[in-house]
């Protein structure tokens, strides 16, 4: 019961506009506003304790028409750039103080900047997270890299964003990915006590809610999930790859798992649930939260990682969730993810581990071809 | 209407010639460290430190330089495929698929046009995709890689802290080439390397100063070209230096007789965006029918924005070197860093019209052209023409919608100049 209404309600979360979603927060906390955190990571952490929402910018799904966008993006440009920019466009942000973005790939990079020109009362920040191996030097950087975004947003705002917030702030956030890692580990122990799509949509409305909420949300949901009872099925084993920037369509989820496969991981909005554990709350916040992502963070595909290459890490993941195959689901156009795809499969094929490629768009809403593939798959797997 | 001009002009041919024979020599020596233990090493050409490989005699490779001679040469598309075939896919940089390509046919070692390298230096200046190319060629040769994280221009330029993390980088890339190379790092070498960087640099800015005048004395993007090699890759030698001067002297000669590089300068443009190199020589040609000549392009300050006035500097070499790779070139620079840059082409070099080249291939240069397209007609008044293909890949190139849209163009802006001196 717990989990169906749990899950009902993130979904409706996800239906929401940004701003409908700050309406919503805004019961609780009146008057309150929202930041925009473009994937994959920012340190949502000072964000909040600046006294502002931050929201998960993940494009718009297909909620929204591009009419004005795609004069400014290409067309073999991501889709996730384009329906962002047209949030911005429509006006959709106003509930928004301001918006980062990172160093992920060069589309991200330009989208900051046209985002800057077209929407001038938004404040937008970019992150430019470190890339080399880590020494000394990485460390002095990057703590001063979101000391930066600390001081730049303190400013902006005209009040102090100071260590005592911060602190509080990484606790709950410390908390909610606690539970979340939970939910995932649970998940890799009793497959099947929660469908790939329920688990990201819980997920993702993470990312549109006050930590302070998700957390009274969350905690009865782990609880009823490790109580559910688990029907045993014949299924391929996977993980899925490549999905950690523009998100993929529920119904793709879902299609995953009909087709026969079981999700054991995934990186699906990673960067919401980057930490391998807790965050330090004591001391400087931003060193705590720099020196957490230097040294104890999960690999994405945006991000150089020196001598722990993401190969391994794919491989080590796979092994991890016990699961026998990898999905790789870049979106459409996304560079990082159809680049690393070629190194992940050689990395793959060394150990003749099976893989599928599927590629996605936010906006679409057919899967029989993706559905057919899938399922040839999974029997091809499950009959060898 | 004339579509052909002749390649045969002196003053064009003159700093191709050149430039050629500098890059040629240069080729010659990849070539020979194929069969030698010569140490070499990959680098990228954006803000890059070939500096300090040269002090320590590392012979530079650039792939990306690879991937424009195959595309040049119209023999790009084979390794574009061979690299599909491997699971690149169709939306991915074809610099890399053609380089990736190559490199697995044996372009690169024994057989190949240039060695193995000894070491890879990954300078991330703002390219996301050099990681990834150079990632993957570190792997594919089982290649020692070094990574340069060079933060992005977020404030303007680089702040103090950018610069030490940037430094730290370069002081470790610098012991890698000592363990190499076993020779010590001598800072007075690089002292007079960077003196020929600065003399090199000098001699690109006069130059393309020189096309402030009517007519200019070369095509700033199609001709930049033969100084690109040079400034970039050949950095620091006292061949670049010289040529420079050699070049800039030649064209400041021709802007004294009055000669330009078209026969009549009836349009002056700014081009944004790398060429299609694949289809050079005919995209070309649809300009020059029109008697436009590209007073300035952003594609060949990839590099370095020298015309703005930085120099490398003996006195402070190590800085100097941190500082351009972070501030100083395009890469590294904001999309709105980059209209500042073509608004202050068009003012300063007085141009007529506004060209982006749009490559499906470089997201880099690409993602976002569309807003810089209104910002310059509708904020700006910037007549501006947007078209599409690719730089390496030439299954993208139409020629004749290309011909098309570029003759509508050029129409409209006479009819408006005719309209406008009627009305004068
Ligand atoms: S989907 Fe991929 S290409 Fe698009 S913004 Fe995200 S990481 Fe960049
Ligand atoms: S994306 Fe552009 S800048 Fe980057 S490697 Fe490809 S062509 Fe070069």
């Amino acid at each position: 019961m717990i989990i169906d209404q749990t899950v009902e309600q993130c979904r409706d979360v996800l239906d929401l506009m940004p701003g409908e979603a700050i309406a919503r927060a805004r019961e609780k906390h009146p008057g309150i506003k929202g930041f925009g955190v473009f994937p994959v990571y920012a340190p949502v952490e000072i964000i909040h304790a600046a006294g502002l929402m931050p929201v998960g910018m993940f494009g718009a799904g297909n909620k929204v028409e591009i009419s004005h966008a795609d004069s400014r993006f290409q067309s073999f440009i991501c889709s996730i750039a384009k329906s962002t920019l047209e949030l911005f466009l429509r006006g959709d942000m106003e509930d928004f103080v301001g918006a980062v973005f990172s160093s992920i790939c060069d589309v991200a990079r330009n989208l900051s900047s046209v985002v800057h020109r077209n929407a001038p009362n938004i404040y937008v920040e970019y992150l430019h997270l470190p890339q080399s191996r880590i020494s000394d030097a990485t460390v002095a950087y990057t703590r001063m890299e979101f000391e930066r975004f600390r001081k730049n947003l303190s400013h902006h705002l005209g009040r102090p964003i100071g260590n005592d917030a911060i602190a509080h702030s990484i606790g709950l956030y410390n908390k909610v990915r606690r539970l979340t890692r939970e939910l995932y580990q649970h998940r890799k122990e009793r497959p099947g006590s929660i469908a790939a799509s329920e688990l990201y949509a819980v997920v993702q409305a993470g990312t549109r809610i006050m930590p302070e909420e998700f957390i009274v949300l969350l905690e009865p949901f782990v609880e009823a999930v490790k109580q559910r009872e688990v029907h045993e099925r014949d299924c391929v084993n996977v993980v899925i790859e490549g999905a950690f920037c523009e998100q993929m369509p529920l119904g793709l989820i879902d299609v995953i798992e009909a087709a026969g496969c079981q999700v054991k991981d995934d990186d699906l909005a990673v960067g919401w649930r980057l930490f391998e554990d807790d965050v330090s709350t004591e001391g400087n916040g931003t060193a705590a939260l720099a020196d957490a992502y230097l040294s104890r963070t999960v690999y994405t595909s945006v991000r150089h990682d020196g001598d722990q290459p993401r190969t391994e890490g794919l491989v080590r993941r796979m092994k991890d969730a016990g699961s026998e195959a990898v999905i790789f689901a870049p979106a459409k156009f996304c560079e990082p993810a159809l680049l690393d795809y070629v190194m992940f499969r050689q990395r793959l094929e060394k150990d003749n581990i099976a893989h599928l490629k599927v590629e996605f768009e936010e906006k679409m809403w057919t899967f029989e071809s993706a559905r057919t593939e899938m399922e040839t798959f999974a029997e091809s797997m499950l009959f060898d | 209407m004339r579509t052909d001009v002749a390649d045969t002009k002196d003053y064009r041919g003159r700093v191709h010639d050149l430039s050629r024979n500098i890059m040629t020599d240069w080729m010659t020596q990849l070539k020979d460290a194929t069969q030698t233990n010569v140490p070499s090493a990959y680098l990228m050409i954006s803000g890059n430190c070939v500096e300090i490989l040269r002090c320590f005699d590392i012979l530079p490779v650039f792939p990306e330089i690879n991937a424009l001679q195959l595309a040049i040469r119209k023999q790009s598309l084979p390794y574009i495929i061979k690299s599909e075939e491997i699971g690149y896919a169709s939306d991915n940089c074809a610099y890399v698929k053609a380089d990736i390509g190559y490199t697995m046919c044996g372009g690169v070692g024994q057989d190949g046009s240039s060695p193995t390298p000894s070491l890879i230096v990954c300078n991330f200046v703002g390219c996301n995709v050099y990681i990834k190319w150079f990632e993957h060629c570190a792997s594919m040769m089982d290649v020692p890689m070094v990574m340069l994280d060079i933060p992005f221009v977020r404030d303007g330029q680089a702040s103090a802290e950018d610069l030490k993390y940037v430094l730290a980088q370069l002081k470790d890339l610098i012991k890698r080439c000592e363990e190499l190379t076993g020779k010590k790092f001598d800072i007075d070498r690089l002292r007079e390397i960077v003196a020929h960087s600065a003399r090199a640099e000098e001699g690109w800015s006069r130059s393309k100063d020189l096309c402030k005048h009517r007519p200019a004395p070369f095509d700033s993007y199609f001709d930049s070209i033969n100084m690109m090699g040079p400034i970039n890759a050949l950095r620091g030698t006292k061949e670049a230096a010289d040529f420079f001067d050699e070049v800039a002297a030649h064209y400041a000669k021709m802007v004294e007789e009055g000669i330009g590089v078209a026969d009549e300068e009836k349009f002056r443009t700014v081009v944004e965006g790398p060429p299609p190199y694949p289809y050079y020589r005919s995209f070309r040609n649809l300009f020059e029918a029109w008697g436009a000549v590209a007073v300035q392009s952003t594609y060949s300050t990839v590099g370095g924005t020298w015309e703005f006035g930085f120099r490398h500097d003996p006195d402070r070499p190590l800085e100097s070197i941190a500082e351009q790779m972070i501030t100083h070139n395009l890469c590294n620079r904001s999309l709105l860093d980059r209209y500042d840059q073509i608004r202050s082409y068009v003012d300063d070099w007085k141009a007529d019209a506004l060209i982006i080249h749009s490559i499906k291939s470089c997201r880099l240069f690409s993602a976002g052209q569309g807003d810089m397209r209104e910002y310059f007609t509708k904020e700006l008044g910037v007549p501006t023409l947007m078209v599409e293909s690719d730089l390496e890949d030439p299954r993208y190139y139409a020629e004749a919608q290309m011909k098309n849209r570029i003759d509508a163009f050029f129409e409209a802006l006479q009819y408006k100049r005719m309209r406008q001196e009627a009305g004068a």
